[in-house]
């Protein structure tokens, strides 16, 4: 007898063979040195529902660079398994030609020299067009939003979020959910959600103080589509008051809640829901645990951890889907759904190539509009790099360097802290760094860069608490970032190791000295979760000292040393 | 005011801040476990227990406990200095035999439910709870 999985992964093997996803053709594309709008947006329509997925925009309106991480390391039964595999690894298993477009979009190695060839990533008018054509193929398709949107630029900071509300609402999307939504504070937050045109949605956002869910985001809406009842459920980032300053959205509690996720999904199937998706913010390997764990979901829509996978990944009778993150990817996602259940799927992770893909011309409009007003300051030239600028991987980016010499000379410190947070676009040698891609890898609401006294102990019980973060074998305990950046400082880090036993060798690099853990040293960083940081904010600070430069170079960073 | 060693910590830090626990009070869990059965025979099954994987607030942690048929539950949050959290009686006309309360958890550790049954047995169940401030969210 067939099983429902077989079916679901004969959709997978067919997707392959026939180039639904496009990756086979991309490589003979680029042989040809010719890509083509019709072919990137190229789909046969499938099924009876369609479903289109962006995530992890962080306000990039208009197209970057973005480079994916070299290292990514996957732990307990995620090792060595996609997203957790990269560069030539990376390629192999997708059959990607090294030089092609899909080794550019989706893998790090040759970054500068491919950026030069294949041009920017993303913008939104490029995403709309791909939109528009879907809807051109199946003017029922939903799209879904999966948060982190209004977030990370300075056009944002400065409308507090304003900006990508307009850009987004020229989308229109069917429904979204959160994370550093919240950063705004909950008052900001309350009106923007108040405004939506659509359904904002988190079945794990409870009431802080009753342990109630909220009001203001529901857990699930239906939507009748192709004459098929769906029900899109919503997850927010589980742990946004602990990896985020909670005391901004001090009413509200998250964490995974998959029981919850359970009954919502029982719920929605007794209400009639013929097709059930998750529009996820847990991150890729969370999804994939609460996958394991939760049973009727249909298919989780992945954001939050930024990976961006050529295929689905099938997990019992769910299928994952990865979109990436910046704008640089939105999926395609055909479904055929009978009798209530889901016995087929067409997919296809659609690059954005803004050479390649030509604008949409109203939310153009509607971009250069939101980013008039800041012109000047927008495209005020603070200097040059001759450097690769990234951040995304486990450990420390050149980006991070950056900030972190920053840290240590504008604030006259021994060490220097920075979040691993997986936002901020790239630059490639060459470039001129403007205000704005300053602030594209520095802005938020908690920028003070405070300067304090920490202990050697202390000091290890960061390192150790933030490793476990990322490297905790359960996904249910990991959060999503990467680990903390370091200036001045250098570890061993032992990725297998329990928490408290995985960092050793602690050097304060400029004397090149053990740690001392009774001693205190001086340490500068940034977007402390505690309220009541003081500080400079980091974009002043990291401004200051790439104009005191002029044109920026970076020493190889060798600091950690990674023991599998 | 005295402050505890991790109230310290989070004031002196003003970044990212972890909470260590001192020596899980094992010996003292297993007393009061002991103390509450008897001594008797402790099975599993029949008894949830609800807490999150990771902490918000480790001053005021959500624990809910559930088990159909139970007289009696105890609570024990196994790593704090002392792990009494409290136990919970259900009389015959009790609708559900369910708590749910707040806790403070020192750092990261067990919470421990064990259930009394209407027939004298036991059941035992424990999650682990993580405390900490990771402040790194992608």
């Amino acid at each position: 007898m067939i099983s429902r999985r077989d079916f679901l992964q004969a959709s997978m093997a067919a997707s392959a063979i026939v180039g639904g996803s496009g990756f086979g053709n991309w490589a003979q594309l680029a042989a040809q040195q010719r890509l083509t709008q019709d072919q990137l947006l190229q789909f046969d329509t499938f099924g009876n529902v369609s479903l289109i997925h962006i995530t992890d925009i962080h306000a990039q309106m208009v197209p970057i660079y973005f480079r994916e991480p070299s290292v990514n390391i996957g732990v307990g039964g995620n090792a060595g398994v996609v997203p957790h595999i990269t560069g030539a690894d990376f390629r192999r298993a997708y059959g990607i030609e090294d030089g092609s477009p899909s080794h550019y979009a989706l893998t790090s190695g040759d970054f500068s020299a491919l950026a030069q060839g294949y041009g920017r990533m993303g913008g939104l008018d490029r995403v709309a067009t791909v939109i528009n054509s879907i809807r051109a193929d199946r003017p029922d398709a939903l799209l879904l939003d999966g948060g982190d949107t209004w977030h990370g630029s300075y056009t944002c900071y400065h409308t507090a979020g304003q900006d990508m509300v307009n850009v987004m609402n020229a989308l229109r999307p069917d429904a979204m959910t959160f994370h550093w939504e919240f950063t705004l504070g909950s008052d900001r937050v309350h009106e923007l959600v108040d405004g939506l045109p659509f359904a904002a949605l988190g079945q794990n956002i409870f009431d802080a103080e009753w342990d109630e869910p909220a009001e203001m985001f529901p857990p699930y809406t239906f939507f009748e589509r192709g004459g098929v009842k769906i029900a899109v459920i919503g997850q927010a980032f589980p742990y946004m008051p602990i990896a985020n300053p909670g005391w901004m959205f001090p009413e509200y509690s998250f964490g995974i809640r998959d029981e919850n996720m359970q009954e919502m999904v029982d719920e929605v199937r007794a209400q009639g829901a013929e097709c059930v998706v998750c529009l996820s913010h847990n991150g890729f390997d969370v999804d994939k645990k609460m996958a394991s764990i939760v049973t009727g979901i249909d298919v989780i829509l992945s954001g939050h951890t930024h990976d961006a996978l050529p295929e689905p990944v099938l997990v019992g009778e769910t299928i994952i889907v990865p979109s990436g993150s910046n704008g640089k990817f939105v999926s395609r996602i055909d479904l055929d759904i009978q009798n209530g259940r889901m016995m087929g799927f067409r997919h296809k992770l659609i690059p954005i190539f803004s050479d390649v893909i030509e604008p949409d011309k109203d939310v153009a409009a509607v971009i250069e509009a939101e980013r008039a007003p800041y012109k000047d300051q927008l495209s005020d030239v603070i200097g040059t790099t001759d450097e690769l600028l990234y951040r995304r991987g486990n450990f420390n980016g050149t980006w991070d360097d950056l900030i972190c010499d920053a840290l240590l000379s504008e604030r006259d410190a021994e060490i220097a802290l920075s979040p691993g947070v997986r936002w901020g676009p790239s630059m490639i040698p060459g470039q001129e760094i403007t205000r704005e891609d300053l602030w594209n890898v520095t802005s938020m609401t908690y920028p003070e860069a405070y300067r304090t006294e920490m202990t050697g102990e202390f000091l290890k019980i960061v390192l150790e608490d933030v490793a476990d973060n990322i490297f905790n074998p359960d996904p249910f305990f990991q959060q999503g970032g990467d680990m903390v950046r370091t200036g001045g400082l250098g570890y061993r880090i032992e990725i297998d190791k329990p928490q408290g036993e995985r960092i050793s060798n602690m050097t304060l690099l400029s004397t090149g000295e053990p740690i001392d853990p009774a001693r205190n040293y001086v340490v500068a960083g940034w977007a402390s979760v505690n309220e009541g940081t003081e500080g400079p904010p980091i974009w002043d600070v990291v401004e200051a000292h790439i104009k005191a430069q002029g044109t920026v170079s970076l020493q190889p960073n060798n600091s950690v040393e990674i023991i599998r | 005011m005295k402050l505890t060693r991790r109230e310290t910590l989070f004031i002196g830090m003003g970044a990212v801040v972890a909470a260590t626990v001192p020596l899980p009070a094992l010996a003292s869990v297993e007393d009061a476990v002991a103390a509450f059965t008897g001594g008797a025979d402790v099975g599993s099954g029949g008894i949830t227990l609800s807490t999150p994987e990771i902490a918000e607030n480790g001053n005021t942690v959500p624990v809910e406990v559930s088990a159909p048929g139970a007289v009696s539950i105890m609570l024990l949050a196994a790593g704090n200095p002392n792990p009494d959290v409290g136990t919970f009686n259900f009389g015959p006309l009790a609708a559900s035999q369910t708590a749910s309360t707040r806790i403070r958890l020192a750092g990261t550790q067990d919470v421990v439910a064990v259930a009394k049954m209407a027939d004298g047995s036991f059941v035992r169940t424990a999650n682990e709870v993580k405390v900490t401030i990771g402040g790194c969210g992608g």
